[in-house]
């Protein structure tokens, strides 16, 4: 108690002190929850350099920061999958333009009952799964790939997010590159009309359900899987290769389509071609307007921008993303000097 | 009546006061006079703005689920389809575990919380009783999000290890008990929904429980009634619209709650007969999905979704008042 | 046979031990999650979790001070907001909307306002805030609590003041008072431990809510200053590191839950405490 009452009394006494504070310049974003811990890593060393800016990133969801974004909230937003053209046209004759920041890669996470360790999953195996097609763990496309672990009869309970998220667009975005069965009937999107399954609430949802009920598979953001050491799986890339989900093999994603990437950097890098890329790989985009109304932040903003290119990369593979490949870097360096500061 | 004898005493406007006609008297508890008419002036205009703040909410509502509207119409309300990537919605699941669950939760927690009211205001010694309805008020100031994780690490193991196991081998003959055992589940949400709301009922009628005048319990007492039959005749019969207001209070919370129940319900958005299978509510799929919707039309129909729910709340409200009004006729409306 | 004392007093007995037994149920769940978050919680606090700001994942040191400051500032600007209409509704119909329209339908639209969810609350604030001023603030944040506050303070306050008894008012008529003095001066101390814990339990109520605050408060890495700027708040950060996948935010976030409770209860207690002396004890 006497730690509490000294804290608050502490904390009386720096609410005095924030008013220094009113002379840094803040600047709001809103978006995705998935790149969040990466965002405040570069926020916090940004601010480090430059004491006067303070970028202040909330997580509330993609579609979130596009909303914000379009209704002018916030100064940039941050989205796991990329604006549509009829979003784009919401914002009222104002240009949007998207920069890729990190890379992340979505995996099939499981718990089964007496057999633990690394599945691969053919593209008909994981589409059939979700599509609660296949409803047996040991059904011969599944075990067919994995002749060393002896799957057993169990029925197998499907779990998807509950909540709309990057995480799905991407797994969903997969799905459908893959199986034109999923394509016809359920699509891509944030949210889905998930065929079969339980939903979770984020990616900690889905990865507590699995973690708790036996013979259950989800779908995660990497870090998830690894932080939490739950089993997951490989998946057969285009090329037919069972590749393991690696920093490594999702950068090979981005850069296997680097050369078709458009100008606007709105792409979808599911289900390359590369030899070892990882099919089910994402950019996050940050969304920041064309013509900057303020200077200050405009100012900001493509400063940061510069320096998230040079040296936020730096920062990302310590806290499990990866970095963006030098073809897309090189590109984006010409695109900020798009940005026109009023 | 002269009041003239009064200008010889010291309390004179007391004098005249007492000494005043009849009819004048009665107009004391009237409002007269300039004070009262602007105190009672001042409270109705507070009072007058919850009604426009509900207004506003409800007008905010329509107004903005202006393109789900006229794209389902009523049918919005029976379909059970939920697709956004085609852009097809229908609400039917989603009212469907929204009033079961919390109906559920109700069943649960107003015995709950009037016997434990009961217990801490009739038999518990004073200083236990006030310590424990402390506490039982933290309950109320947890987070939500808490109360999920909770659920998620603790409740949902126990109940798909203990209870629904149990509850298939024993009932399972009924349908509402089948399927598999998941943990979360219909049920599940219910139990979190009930220890979510059971501190709103137990802290109000126990405050209730303890201004019952003596005069009341003494009667019964003295009639020669045990210590029970005084809560039965004397206490729970004033305190009746207490509770039900409390009970209000507890449902507004079920019907709303949103964190919490998403994290253990299974968010599966099907019609189901059993209470061991996933449902879901209003207030989840709305929690779950606003902050990425981003076609207008989406947007709207969850709006509409939440203009449903406030549809709901309006017609469980006056359905438990003419409940409450037929079991009580010689209360005041209220 | 029923009638007998015997069997009176087995019912005696029986219902009280039900009674007992929903006490210890309740109770013994209530012990359990409190134990649940001081346990995970209590690791995590220390002096920097006072009096720092939030740093990112993986570096020690950081703190949640500003959410504290944040939840007292957001709560105090609710309190504003809410509490007088609130309370000064239900003095209106405990006093003077007895059986009238007007009571009907303020107590109708108060029962509603509490079935809105908090985020529908959020969304409502959303449009009639931010979107006006085109940002977030903590102004905005602290609409959406006060809103839902009113519906608890209205009920709970003429409950409580419907509670004291008719002689009580006749008596300080019959002296002279005017009508709104009795009230004032009369009726509303008597009731004023009953008025306290509904409003008590009302702000223990709104301290925890997330939705609202996620699109209205926002959110705020920084200290921020004055009303007009986002602002950040122990409920959302519980839920921001909650979900996120570090161990060392889980153990933040059960923290931010324990000093939560912390918060209330040393309200609940100082305010309880303070009003000892002018309770007066009905009948």
């Amino acid at each position: 108690m006497k730690k509490l009452f000294a804290g608050l009394i502490a904390t009386g006494l720096m609410a005095a002190g924030p008013l220094a504070w009113a002379d840094a310049l803040l600047i709001n974003g809103a978006g995705a929850t998935f790149p969040y811990p990466i965002y405040s890593k570069w926020f916090d060393e940004y601010h480090k350099i430059h004491p006067d800016i303070q970028f202040n990133y909330q997580s509330i969801g993609s579609g979130g920061g596009i909303r914000q974004i379009t209704a002018k909230t916030v100064d940039f937003g941050a989205t796991d999958g990329p604006m549509t053209d009829a979003q784009l046209q919401t914002a009222e004759g104002w240009t949007i333009l998207h920069f890729p920041t990190v890379l992340g890669g979505v995996v099939p996470i499981y718990n089964i009952e007496g057999a633990s360790g690394k599945l691969n999953f053919t593209q008909r195996a994981i589409s059939g799964i979700f599509l609660g097609k296949i409803t047996k763990w040991n059904d011969p496309e599944i075990q067919g790939s994995n002749p060393d672990i002896k799957l057993p009869d169990a029925v197998i309970v499907v779990v998807h997010r509950s909540d709309g998220s990057g995480t799905s667009y991407c797994w969903t975005d997969f799905l459908s590159k893959i199986s034109s069965d999923w394509k016809s009937k359920v699509g891509k999107g944030t949210a889905v009309n998930w065929p079969v399954g339980l939903g979770g609430k984020g990616n900690e949802g889905v990865s507590g359900l699995v973690k708790q009920t036996p013979n259950s598979i989800g779908y995660v953001e990497l870090i998830y899987a690894s932080h939490n050491n739950i089993d997951y799986g490989r998946l057969q890339n285009k090329a037919g290769k069972f590749v393991n989900c690696t920093l490594a093999s999702v950068t090979e994603a981005a850069s296997s389509i680097a050369d078709k990437m458009p100008e606007d950097f709105r792409v979808s890098i599911t289900n390359p071609p590369g030899a070892d890329a990882y099919p089910a790989a994402t950019f996050t985009w940050l969304l920041i307007y064309k013509t900057q109304v303020n200077k200050d932040k405009g100012q900001a903003l493509v400063d940061f921008l510069k320096w998230m290119l040079i040296e936020g990369q730096k920062y990302t593979q310590d806290l499990g993303y990866a970095p963006l490949p030098p073809q897309v870097m090189e590109m984006e360096k010409s695109a900020i000097e798009k940005i026109k500061i009023k | 009546m002269m009041n003239t004898h009064c200008e010889e005493r010291s309390d004179k406007a007391i004098c005249r006061r007492l000494n005043r006609s009849p009819r004048s008297f009665r107009s004391l508890a009237m409002t007269s006079g300039l004070g009262d008419r602007l105190f009672k002036n001042l409270t109705l205009l507070f009072a007058l703005s919850i009604l426009a703040i509900a207004a506003a909410i409800a007008w905010e509502l329509f107004k903005n689920s202006a393109l789900s509207r006229h794209a389902f119409g009523w049918s919005f309300l029976t379909r059970q389809i939920w697709d956004p990537v085609a852009e097809d919605f229908g609400a039917l699941p989603f009212i469907f575990g929204t009033l079961v669950s919390s109906a559920l939760a109700l069943l649960m927690a107003i015995p709950l919380g009037v016997g434990v009211a009961i217990f801490l205001a009739e038999l518990a010694p004073r200083k236990v009783s006030t310590a424990c309805a402390f506490l039982i008020e933290l309950l109320a100031a947890i987070p939500s999000v808490v109360y999920g994780l909770i659920g998620v690490f603790v409740l949902v193991p126990f109940m798909r290890v203990y209870v629904q196991p149990f509850l298939i081998k024993t009932l399972g003959f009924l349908p509402l008990f089948r399927g598999p055992a998941y943990g979360v589940g219909m049920l599940t949400a219910a139990v979190i929904l009930a220890i979510m709301i059971v501190p709103f009922i137990t802290t109000i009628s126990r405050e209730i429980f303890l201004s019952v005048p003596i005069a009341l319990k003494e009667a019964a007492m003295a009639l020669g009634a045990t210590h029970w039959e005084v809560v039965r005749l004397a206490v729970l019969p004033y305190s009746r619209s207490g509770i039900a207001g409390s009970v209000f209070l507890a449902l507004g919370r079920a019907l709303g709650e949103t964190m919490a129940v998403t994290m253990v319900i299974g968010n599966r958005p099907e019609v189901m007969a059993s209470l061991l299978a996933p449902g879901y509510t209003m207030a989840a799929v709305l929690a779950n999905e606003f902050t990425e919707a981003t076609s207008d039309l989406y947007v709207h129909t969850l709006i509409e979704i939440g203009l449903v729910l406030f549809a709901i709340t309006i017609l469980v409200n006056a359905v438990g008042r003419l409940i409450l009004y037929k079991m009580s006729p010689y209360a005041e409306p209220h | 046979m029923p009638g007998t004392y015997r069997h009176r007093q087995w019912v005696n007995n029986a219902a009280f031990a039900v009674t007992g037994f929903c006490a210890l149920l309740t109770l013994g769940v209530l012990f359990f999650i409190l134990g649940y978050v001081t346990m995970h919680g209590i690791s995590s606090l220390s002096w920097n979790f006072f009096t720092k700001l939030p740093k990112p994942v993986g570096e020690p040191g950081g703190g949640m001070a500003n959410a504290i400051v944040g939840t007292f500032k957001l709560i105090g600007l609710a309190s504003v907001v809410g509490l007088p209409i609130g309370v000064l509704g239900g003095v209106y119909l405990a006093e003077y909307g007895k059986g009238n329209t007007t009571g009907f339908l303020v107590r109708y639209s108060a029962d509603i306002i509490n079935g809105v969810p908090s985020i529908v609350m959020g969304i409502f604030a959303y449009t009639v805030v931010v979107l006006p001023m085109r940002h977030f603030s903590a102004l905005a944040g602290g609409v959406a609590l006060g809103i839902m506050l009113i519906p608890i303070a209205v009920r709970s306050t003429e409950e409580f003041l419907r509670l004291v008894p008719m002689a009580i008012r006749e008596a300080a008529l019959a002296l002279g008072l005017p009508r709104w003095k009795v009230i004032l001066r009369v009726v509303i101390p008597t009731a004023m431990k009953g008025l306290l814990t509904g409003v008590l339990l009302d702000l223990s109520r709104v301290s925890g809510e997330t939705a609202p605050l996620l699109f209205t408060a926002f959110g705020n890495r920084f200290w921020s200053s004055g009303w007009m700027n986002p602002i950040s708040s122990l409920p959302v950060m519980i839920f921001t590191y909650a979900v996120s996948p570090y161990e060392d935010w889980h153990r933040q976030a059960w923290a931010a839950a324990l000093v939560l409770l912390m918060i209330v209860l040393a309200t609940n207690v100082g305010a309880r405490v303070l009003m000892r002396n002018q309770v007066k004890v009905v009948a």
